[in-house]
């Protein structure tokens, strides 16, 4: 019985928790001092240190994206240069922003929910707790602010790399133009579809390191317990994106 | 001076401590020993509100810790030096960053003479030469006495100690001692000190107290420890064999 509604309310409190972590995360934003520091450092970790994977990643979704979209369209009556206008707006609206949160997960999710694991099962936060350190603001800020706002920046530089490589599997691999790709592409562009990456990419940023923050926190129970936050983090995030990217499509699109 | 008052503590239904009632009075040295497992580390992690109780009081100097907003609970906190019982170093930085962090986080000394700080703990801890080191390059032993370093850094008014000598030989273990005595005796530090180590206990500690199975089985001064006929008390000194040589007061 016991058991039983220990079951039951076990993911509300979860929820519970995650959500007051946030909200003292939220209440410590101002203690900028307090942070200052390993933000400009988490920030080089998340973005820059992710630009070569992220563009490797991007460049071939953007190429295969351009294949793919090749064979299917064989008619001789659809113009060549609609590849472009279907291969660019895949990118911007969904595989830059997609493709992009999935590396994080594994890259970035999986690290802070190492990090912060073992700095809690060693006594590491309780020392700097114990100090008189706001351990959330010091250790979650940072961590959470340089997702938020580097995966824009890397999503900037997914949707670049792979329209790149699009276009130039496109002209070396004989399906098309270069000059056709882009007309195409510019033909049906919509403004609104990179402002609804962006909104993606913020909300991703948040969720991978919130959730791997989270994760990394409140672990217990040893190595064996970093362990599982390690894999936690990183399976629910991608989770999560899904849930997010599946939402944000209904409500703003 | 902090006061606990019937202290209940469990996790998830396990009761770890049960009515639990202590005073650490102000610049004495208090011992805290028991078993393995018999609940200290988490009697101490009460002193500066990192548990919460399940019921009872912890007061610093009059405050209740749990009833004080975060930002004074911190305030508080701050008065403390903790060394935890595995060291707690942070494993992203060296010993000397270790030691400065409390000293660049809390003052606004000068870097030189956060260095000249930093160095002069080190040399208390009897560790002139490890600044440079990484956490994990050093032995459990010196990477607790650079965690002693890093409590003891901003001169803290209260300090915690669980389990400052296990693991070390007895002549490091003595010169921990004697830091310690040093640090209660010129700066008139409050001391807890949470050890298995009797040998420690006679030498430092003006007063002990015994938890056995989550209550305080036994409170008294040094003398009457000597003196006193519980078989609990007397089975867990006898264990140590501090008979063999028991070490004089001064
Ligand atoms: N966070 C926790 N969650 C659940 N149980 C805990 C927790 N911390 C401690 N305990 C339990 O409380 C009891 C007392 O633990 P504590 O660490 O205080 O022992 P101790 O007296 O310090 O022992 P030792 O001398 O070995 O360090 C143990 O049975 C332990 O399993
Ligand atoms: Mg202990």
């Amino acid at each position: 019985m016991a058991s039983l509604s220990l079951t039951l309310t076990k993911p509300l409190r979860n929820v519970g928790l995650y959500v007051l972590l946030m909200v003292k995360a939220f209440a410590s934003l101002g203690e900028f001092r307090l942070y200052r520091k390993n933000l400009f450092k988490q920030m080089v970790r998340v973005g820059i240190d992710s630009i070569p994977i992220v563009a490797l990643a991007a460049a071939f979704s953007g190429a295969v994206t351009t294949v793919q979209t090749a064979y299917q369209l064989v008619s001789p009556f659809i113009p060549k240069r609609i590849i472009g206008s279907i291969v660019a707006p895949s990118l911007i609206l969904e595989l830059g922003a997609v493709v992009t949160g999935f590396i994080l997960a594994g890259r970035i999710g999986a690290r802070f929910a190492a990090e912060l694991g073992t700095m809690r099962v060693t006594e590491q936060i309780d020392a700097l707790e114990a100090m008189g350190l706001n351990s959330i603001g010091y250790l979650i800020v940072p961590r959470v602010l340089a997702g938020v706002v580097m995966f824009p920046v890397l999503y900037v530089v997914a949707c670049f790399v792979g329209i790149t490589g699009g276009i130039g599997v496109a002209h070396f691999g004989g399906y098309l133009e270069a000059g056709e790709f882009v007309a195409g592409a510019r033909e049906f562009f919509q403004p609104f579809d990179p402002v609804f990456g962006l909104i993606k990419s913020v909300v991703f940023g948040f969720a991978i390191t919130s959730i791997s923050c989270y994760k990394g926190y409140y672990t217990g129970g040893g190595a064996e317990g970093v362990g599982r936050a390690t894999t936690d983090a990183a399976v629910l995030s991608c989770v999560y994106i899904l849930v997010a990217d599946l939402l944000l499509a209904i409500v703003l699109l | 001076m902090i006061q606990i008052e019937h202290l209940y503590k469990s996790f998830d239904g396990k009761p770890v401590l049960r009515d639990v009632s202590l005073e650490i009075r102000d610049g004495e040295t208090l011992a805290i020993i028991g078993r393995s497992g018999s609940g200290k580390s988490v009697l101490m992690k009460h002193v500066i509100g990192l548990l919460t109780p399940t019921s009872g009081r912890v007061q610093v100097d009059g405050t209740d810790i749990n009833e004080i907003p975060y930002r004074r609970l911190r305030e508080v906190r701050r008065q403390f030096g903790v060394l935890f019982q595995g060291g707690a170093l942070f494993d992203s930085m060296n010993a000397f960053e270790n030691i400065a962090f409390p000293l660049r986080t809390f003052t606004d000394m000068e870097e030189a003479a956060i260095r000249d700080e930093v160095y002069e703990c080190l040399r208390l801890v009897e560790l002139p030469d490890v600044g440079p080191k990484r956490t994990a390059e050093l032995s459990g032993g010196m990477q607790k006495r650079v965690a002693l370093a890093r409590a003891i850094a901003l001169r803290p008014r209260y300090i915690i100690y669980d389990e400052p000598t296990s693991g070390l030989d007895p002549e490091t273990s003595n010169a921990i001692d004697d830091l310690i005595r040093a640090l209660t005796d010129e700066m008139n530090v409050t001391s807890i000190v949470v050890t298995h180590d009797m040998h420690s206990v006679l030498s430092i500690a003006d007063r002990a107290a015994l938890l056995h199975r989550g209550h305080l089985h036994w409170v008294g001064t040094i003398d009457e420890l000597h003196a006193s006929d519980d078989e609990v008390l007397c089975a867990f000194v006898k264990a140590n064999e501090y008979q063999i040589g028991v070490p004089q007061r001064v």
